[in-house]
Formats: structure tokens, C-alpha cells, sequence
């Protein structure tokens, strides 16, 4: 085989890469010691991917008729498209350009200047060498199945829904409560506007019920998932309601009638009662009913049946049973949410120990009109009104101890109850905070508002909450709780006497976050938040094409952010629908039937079944639809009859040699060491 | 985190004098591990230069000839990385590369090249801290090692048998 004629350019990255290798050095020595590996010109330039320097790399294959490019900047999780569709306008096959990373892999990380040089050196060789064994490529398209799974239907789960669907495609929202709404629908009021939040929420669930291309899965969670980019396919499971859709009205005798009552720890955040039959709030879509039979009392005990006696319609169905529904659908919407820090860890506030302690989804039922105390602000005893509040931010927030993340909400929904609390009550209010972050639109101004409606502001990290009294000055205040703060501004120890504490709880991700990402092939971050594909400029695509996230599952964010990721994923998600078809990389193992002997080694490895055994053949087939590329089966064949696209053995056997190409098989290595040795 | 300086004694090469640099092949699958020393260096952190990366799709396409290859070429150890189990971009391919990395340090013995030379460990796409972490370690434990014996590798290259044979997980009885 002919060696193919090269082109290296190296970038300077501006100062980023020849500020720690000195790229001329570099380029000369590619242009004379890979010569014989096919380079035939090799250039540098400050900024390889600006349209200048692709039009040097398009000039040099004309003008040199290059057979292969390699290109050695930043990583090619950066600019690899970049530098393949600048060969290809130039004419050459995309996939003979090869990105190696001498940025994120060298002069980011590496500080000896005459070390990363010598790295960069090696590195362009691994890419000059691997590259000659590359073979052209096509892409492989995939048409789009134009359904769209939105896991979630918070505020941005139904938002993406409503766009998408508005645009004519079909969309299937998953949601595991009995109603679609998130914990938008549990709140009172939305900063910085006070807005109701059911009043803006409600009609977008109703839109959403409503929509002839929506259809809602409540009470129903994704069980599997398989497939790829363009063809997923979803099972669900239907958990059993004991309410039959079809027939219910949704006219809530059976609630009225269900003699059991229970804490409702989920929407009404533990301050209020739902029955064995419920729906979570009057305002619920779908309007069905849920049974739980955990608390009721025909599952306990045999009797009852109070609902089924009552329901006009006859649709309580105590027989059913989990259902599943299959689901083909192009892309998929994560939008699963956050859960509420539990403020049972941290001992020292007392939530869960002093009753008054309250946490800020407690607070959020309360202050509801439509809430269990019916918009009062009372103490535990459900009569008392407090005297003085005090609202303590960063409670599972900026803290090693639990998260070190900002919550990014706490500190406006704590400016929002201190206005809450002084428009209900007579009570004095205490704000405890780290720092006051305000830096959504209006927020600041909110910010200023609740300093002039007279609340006092401590600058300072709660230390303790207690009801034990320490100093003689402190008589009287028996029954209340102090409040133990350093004021950092004014420098002195403060014990704030309060009726009532309310805890602003941070955001964590779901309880069961990373085993749903797992389930979609999605990754997490340490403390289980979705990472974006790009932190800024794909902030709501995930590394896995055709997974896309929103809302509070990639992090703490607020209602305005939550809308505006549902929307741009929609936006992504439609321009996908709209192409029909879908490029991919085509990294895919093929069988060489000639060289297979039907030892079925590779036949249980593939974990997408795309490895199938011809029996009149006697040979294994992969199909391409279904690979994924990981090439796993290419490594396990004894018969090298498996290759794989754009890993193949020989391009990374050629890799490895380039890579080690100045240590002469070692023994140029250790001869450079004993002259330095000398010298 | 920057490298560690220390030189052991046992470390001390044939060139004396002069420390012992080591050579390392790392092997990294395209979505965890890559992406990790992706962070590493968008957060500029700092890591021994001794290490030179491939891209795998998986760390599961590994295969037991590109180690060999690399000693036979002059690499002083190999690291093997990948996602974390339940993180595996492709379900549980990661995990396959395990059963190769058992089976290769047991070759590798055999071939007179210590066990240790051949490293594994994850990193997921946030764990650039550990994957410089990591590399560091390797690289301190590496020089301790001291240099492959010339002979060894002269072996080793001299073999094409031993590393075709050896690209046979499959035979092995684990």
C-alpha cells in the first residue's frame, strides 16, 4: 500500500496551546520526521478552526491532493465536525481527518515546556499513523420516528409537550404521580411577581390533558427502554388506579365516601390529610381518582368497598393489576425533577424534633389558600399565629456537609415567604443568609421590596435551632425557640427568639436519579444531576443523541429556567422531527463471512442484540440498525473476521506505534536517556 | 495536582543519574473516561506528562494485542480505562474488559512483565479530578517499577505468536 499523502496543522489555540508547546518546533518536525509516513506539508496557525484556518487546510487539499488530514488542537469532542466538513468541502472523505487533542491532553494539563512538546510530537504521530489506515466513510442515516417520551410532566416536561405537540407531532408525557403538574402545582405564589402558581400552571396542565396529540401516562413510571437515536422503544408501566379511566368522571363521590384518611406526605408535604381514595388537588389532570391500597381498608381487611358502593357509574375495579404499554418514539424528553432536601439531616435545625420547625414545601402548603390550613400561617398546634419567623437559608445548600452546590431557589422563595408571612401576620421576620444571590430579572427589585416592608436581615449561617434556654435574659421565651446565629456584619453572636423557623430547603435530585439515567444511557455527575452534553452550548442535550433533559433533573434552577429548557428542547427535538432522518456516525462491526467459523464467541456479548447466528450459513451476522459500535465483539472474534468502522484493529495498532514512535521499540528511548545521562 | 517527584531508590534505571522517565499507553472509551481527561484539562489540571491516550469506543473493544503491542513497542505500562459499570454508554461492556484485564496481567506474568505494569480504573465524564488523580498514581507506581529490561521486550516483539495466541480471551479457563 502506497503511504497516502498527509497534511498536519497545529494549532496555536491563540496562547492556549503555544503558550506550553512550541508549535513551530512541533510542525517542523512532523514536516521532516513524518515525511515518510506521507506528510507532505505540515503549517500552524493561531486559530485552526476560524475560517481562515480551515480555508488554508481546503486549499491544502486541492492544492497538494491530500489523501488524509490530521489536525492537532483541541479535543475532538470540540472541533472534530468542524475539521471533517472542512475536508469534505474540499472534496475528502470526512472520516480521513483525524482531530488529536494537544490541548486538553497536553498544554492544559502539562507544564514543562520541552515534556509537552515532545507529548504533542508523539500525539500528531499516533494521528498521522493511525490515520493512513483509515478508509473512507459514509454516514449512516436513520429516519426519526416522529413520537416524542417526555419522562416528567413538571413545568418544563409540560411546556415541551405543549410545544411540540402544538406542532403536530405526537408526544406521550410519563409521569409516576396520579396528576401531571410537579411541585409547580404545590406552590402558593411564584417569585418575583407573586403570580399563583396554580393560576398560571393550571391551564397549561388543562392544554396538555386536552391536547389530541398528548397523551398522559399517569401513575405510570418507564420500566425499559432500547432502541437508539430515531427508533427508541419505551415499555411502561401502568400502575393499577382501581379506578376505571373509561368510565370515571372524575366526580370525587368516592373520596367524599372513603372513611380512611392518611398523611398526605406527598402533595401536601405531610401538614395534611388525603383519603385512601384520592385525587392530589382539585385542579388533578387527569381528574381520576387514585387508590392506594396500602391504606385501604378493603385490602386490609376484605370489607368496605364504601367507594364502589357509592360510585354512580360503578368504575372502582379493586382486580386490576399492573398494565404495560409499548411505545415506539424518536427522542426522548428527561424531565424527572428535583426532590426536596430532607431536612432531617441536619440535626442542629431540629426539623422533625421541634415541632415548629417547618421546611419550605411545608411553608408552601400553608400559606395556600387551597392548603391544609387554608392560607393561615400557624404554628404546628393549627391555631397559633406566630409572633416572629425566622426563614433560614442554604439548609442542604453551599455546604460540604451535604451539598456544596448553590440551590440557586432558596433565596428568592425565602424572600417570597418573608412577603408571605407579613402580609398574613403580625409576625416579625428574620432572614439568616450566606449571601443574597438575586440575579434572575425583577429579582433584585423583589429583594429591595421585602427590605422595605420591614423584614430584618442577619448576615450569617445558622448554627442551631433550640427550644433550651441558655441566658437569664432569655426568660420569658420559654415554649419558643432561639435561633443561633453569628450576625457576620455587625460581629457579634445573636440568639433570635422565634415562634416559628421555616428551613429554605435546597434541591437534590430525585431519589432514584441515577438508575434512571441509567436506564436511558445517560450520565450523571457525582451528586446526580444530568450532565448537559455542553455546560454552555448544549445545555439541555445529553451526551446520548436523542436524550435530551430539562428543568431541575440537570440541576437546581427556578420556574423561568425550567419553561425556557422545556422549550429549547422542544425546539431540538422538532428540528430533528423536521429533517426526518438522522446522520450517524457510522463506527458499526461488520462480519466477513469468509473469514467466520461460526465459533459463536461473539454471539453473547452485544447487549443491543444485534448479533444474530445464521444456521444454514454457519456464520454470525450484526445488524447495523442495532449496533451501537462499541466494538467489543470486533475485540473478542479469534478469527479477526469482525471489523470495526473507524476503530480498527490496524488503525489503532498504527496508533499505538505512532505513539511510541520516538522510543524505537524502547531502545531509542533509553539510548536518548543515557546520552542525557552524560551530558 | 501535580506530579509527584519522588524517586524511590528501587526506581534508579540503567542510565544512572538520570531519573527513570516511564512510558505510558493509556486507553480510554469515548464517553466516560475521554471526556474525563476532557475535564482534566478544561479545569487545568495538572497531571505527569508520561501518560499518551487512545480513543476506544468502549473500553470493552480492547484488545489484548494492542497491550502487547504497546510493551513490544516500548510503553512501560498500559492503563485500561472506562465507565463506571453502571454508567457503560454501551449497558455493560465495560465490565468486559475486566475479564481481558484479568486474564492479560496473568499473561503479562508469564511474559516477565510485572502485573502492575498493566493499571485499570474508571472515570466518569465529571471525574477529571480523579482521572488526574489517577494518573499520577499510576505514573509514581510506575517509576517505582523502574524500567522494562531491554531483553524482555526484545522477547516479547520477537514473538508475534505469543501476541496473537494471546488475543484469545476466550481460551482462557477463568
Amino acid at each position: 500500500m502506497t503511504t497516502p499523502k498527509t497534511g498536519v496543522y497545529v494549532c496555536h489555540c491563540g496562547t492556549n496551546i503555544a503558550a506550553v508547546v512550541d508549535v513551530e518546533e512541533v510542525r517542523d518536525w512532523a514536516a521532516s520526521e513524518l515525511a515518510d509516513k506521507g506528510v507532505v506539508v505540515a503549517r500552524d496557525y493561531p486559530f485552526m478552526c476560524s475560517s481562515l484556518g480551515q480555508e488554508l487546510i481546503e486549499n491544502d487539499i486541492k492544492e497538494y491532493g491530500l489523501e488524509r488530514v490530521v489536525v492537532a488542537a483541541c479535543s475532538p469532542h470540540m472541533h472534530e465536525k468542524t475539521f471533517r466538513e472542512a475536508s469534505s468541502n474540499a472534496g475528502l472523505n470526512p472520516y480521513l481527518t483525524e482531530l488529536v487533542s494537544i490541548r486538553e491532553q497536553v498544554s492544559w494539563v502539562h507544564t514543562d515546556k520541552a515534556k509537552a512538546t515532545d507529548k504533542a510530537k508523539a500525539v500528531i504521530a499516533g494521528g498521522v499513523y493511525r490515520v493512513s489506515e483509515q478508509e473512507p466513510l459514509e454516514p449512516l442515516i436513520a429516519p426519526v420516528n416522529s413520537a416524542t417520551l417526555i419522562v416528567g410532566g413538571g413545568i418544563a416536561g409540560i411546556t415541551a409537550a405543549l410545544e411540540i405537540a402544538s406542532a403536530g407531532y405526537p408526544v406521550h408525557i410519563v409521569e409516576r404521580e396520579p396528576s401531571i403538574g410537579g411541585h409547580m402545582a404545590q406552590y402558593d405564589k411564584t417569585f418575583p411577581t407573586l403570580d399563583c402558581a396554580a393560576c398560571i400552571l393550571t391551564p397549561k396542565m388543562v392544554d396538555a390533558g386536552a391536547h389530541p396529540n398528548i397523551t398522559l401516562h399517569t401513575w405510570s413510571e418507564v420500566v425499559d427502554v432500547s432502541g437508539s437515536v430515531g427508533d427508541f422503544k419505551i415499555k411502561v408501566k401502568h400502575k393499577p388506579r382501581y379506578v376505571v379511566e373509561e368510565d370515571c368522571t372524575g366526580c370525587g363521590i368516592c373520596v367524599d365516601k372513603c372513611p380512611v384518611q392518611v398523611i398526605d406526605t406527598g402533595f401536601e408535604s405531610g401538614i395534611g390529610y388525603r383519603k385512601a381514595i384520592y385525587t392530589p388537588f382539585p385542579q388533578a389532570v387527569p381528574k381520576y381518582p387514585v387508590l392506594t391500597p396500602e391504606n385501604c381498608t378493603y385490602f386490609a381487611k376484605g370489607t368496605c368497598k364504601a367507594c364502589e358502593k357509592f360510585c354512580p357509574v360503578d368504575c372502582i375495579d379493586f382486580t386490576q393489576t399492573d398494565e404495560y404499554v409499548e411505545l415506539n418514539v424518536g427522542n426522548i424528553l428527561l424531565a424527572t425533577g428535583f426532590q426536596p432536601f430532607d431536612a432531617r439531616r441536619i440535626e442542629a435545625y431540629g426539623y422533625g424534633r421541634l415541632p415548629n420547625v417547618f421546611t419550605s414545601m411545608e411553608f408552601e402548603r400553608m400559606s395556600n389558600a387551597a392548603g391544609p390550613t387554608g392560607g393561615k400561617i400557624v404554628l404546628r398546634d393549627g391555631v397559633t399565629e406566630p409572633k416572629s419567623v425566622v426563614i433560614v437559608h442554604c439548609v442542604g445548600s453551599r455546604d460540604k456537609n451535604t451539598n456544596e452546590y448553590c440551590s440557586a431557589i432558596c433565596c428568592m422563595q425565602s424572600l417570597k415567604f418573608a412577603h408571605l408571612v407579613k402580609e398574613h401576620t403580625d409576625a416579625d421576620v428574620y432572614e439568616c443568609y450566606i449571601d443574597m444571590r438575586t440575579p434572575g430579572k425583577g429579582y433584585d427589585e423583589f429583594y429591595n421590596r421585602i427590605l422595605d416592608e420591614g423584614t430584618q436581615f442577619i448576615r450569617g449561617r445558622v448554627a442551631e435551632v433550640t427550644d433550651s434556654l441558655r441566658y437569664p435574659e432569655e426568660a420569658g421565651c420559654e415554649g419558643r425557640l432561639m435561633v443561633q446565629v453569628e450576625d457576620t456584619l455587625a460581629g457579634v453572636k445573636r440568639r433570635v427568639p422565634a415562634d416559628m423557623v421555616i428551613l429554605s430547603t435546597g434541591l437534590e435530585p430525585q431519589p432514584d436519579a441515577t438508575e434512571v439515567a441509567r436506564m436511558f444511557g445517560v450520565g450523571c455527575s457525582s451528586n446526580g444531576f444530568i450532565i448537559e452534553r455542553h455546560a454552555k452550548l448544549a445545555p439541555v442535550a445529553t451526551m446520548t443523541d436523542g436524550v435530551f433533559a430539562a428543568g431541575a433533573t440537570l440541576g437546581p434552577r427556578d420556574i423561568p429556567t425550567s419553561v425556557s429548557n422545556g422549550a429549547a428542547a422542544a425546539a431540538t427535538i422538532l428540528s430533528r422531527i423536521a429533517q426526518g432522518e438522522i446522520a450517524m456516525e457510522p463506527y458499526r462491526a461488520t462480519v466477513d463471512a469468509e473469514r467466520c467459523s461460526g465459533c459463536r464467541i461473539c454471539n453473547d456479548l452485544c447487549p443491543f442484540s444485534a448479533i444474530t447466528f445464521d444456521e444454514d450459513a454457519m456464520v454470525t451476522e450484526i445488524n447495523p440498525k442495532l449496533c451501537q459500535g462499541c466494538g467489543v465483539c470486533v475485540a473478542a472474534c479469534p478469527a479477526n473476521a469482525i471489523s470495526g468502522s473507524g476503530f480498527s484493529h490496524l488503525q489503532i495498532m498504527a496508533q499505538i506505534d505512532g505513539l511510541l514512535s520516538d522510543t524505537s521499540g524502547g531502545a531509542g528511548r533509553h539510548a536518548e536517556e543515557a546520552v542525557g545521562a552524560t551530558a | 495536582m501535580t506530579a509527584p517527584v519522588t524517586t524511590p531508590a528501587a526506581a534508579a534505571p540503567a542510565a544512572a543519574g538520570q531519573p527513570f522517565e516511564p512510558l505510558i499507553l493509556g486507553f480510554t472509551c469515548n464517553w466516560c473516561s475521554y471526556r474525563a481527561a476532557d475535564l482534566a484539562g478544561t479545569a487545568r489540571t495538572k497531571y505527569p506528562h508520561n501518560v499518551r491516550l487512545i480513543r476506544l469506543m468502549c473500553s470493552g473493544r480492547m484488545e489484548p494485542e494492542f497491550i502487547l503491542e504497546g510493551f513490544a513497542k516500548g510503553a512501560d505500562a498500559v492503563i485500561m480505562t472506562g465507565c463506571w459499570p453502571e454508567d457503560c454508554h454501551y449497558r455493560i461492556q465495560s465490565v468486559k474488559a475486566l475479564r481481558r484485564f484479568i486474564f492479560l496481567r496473568r499473561t503479562l506474568a508469564d511474559l516477565g512483565i510485572e502485573p502492575a505494569r498493566l493499571q485499570r480504573f474508571y472515570a466518569s465524564a465529571a471525574e477529571g479530578q480523579r482521572f488526574a488523580d489517577e494518573m499520577a498514581r499510576i505514573v509514581a507506581e510506575v517509576k517505582a517499577l523502574g524500567p522494562i529490561p531491554p531483553e524482555t521486550r526484545v522477547a516479547l516483539a520477537a514473538h508475534p505468536d505469543v501476541v496473537a495466541s494471546a488475543s484469545q480471551p476466550q481460551e482462557v479457563e477463568v
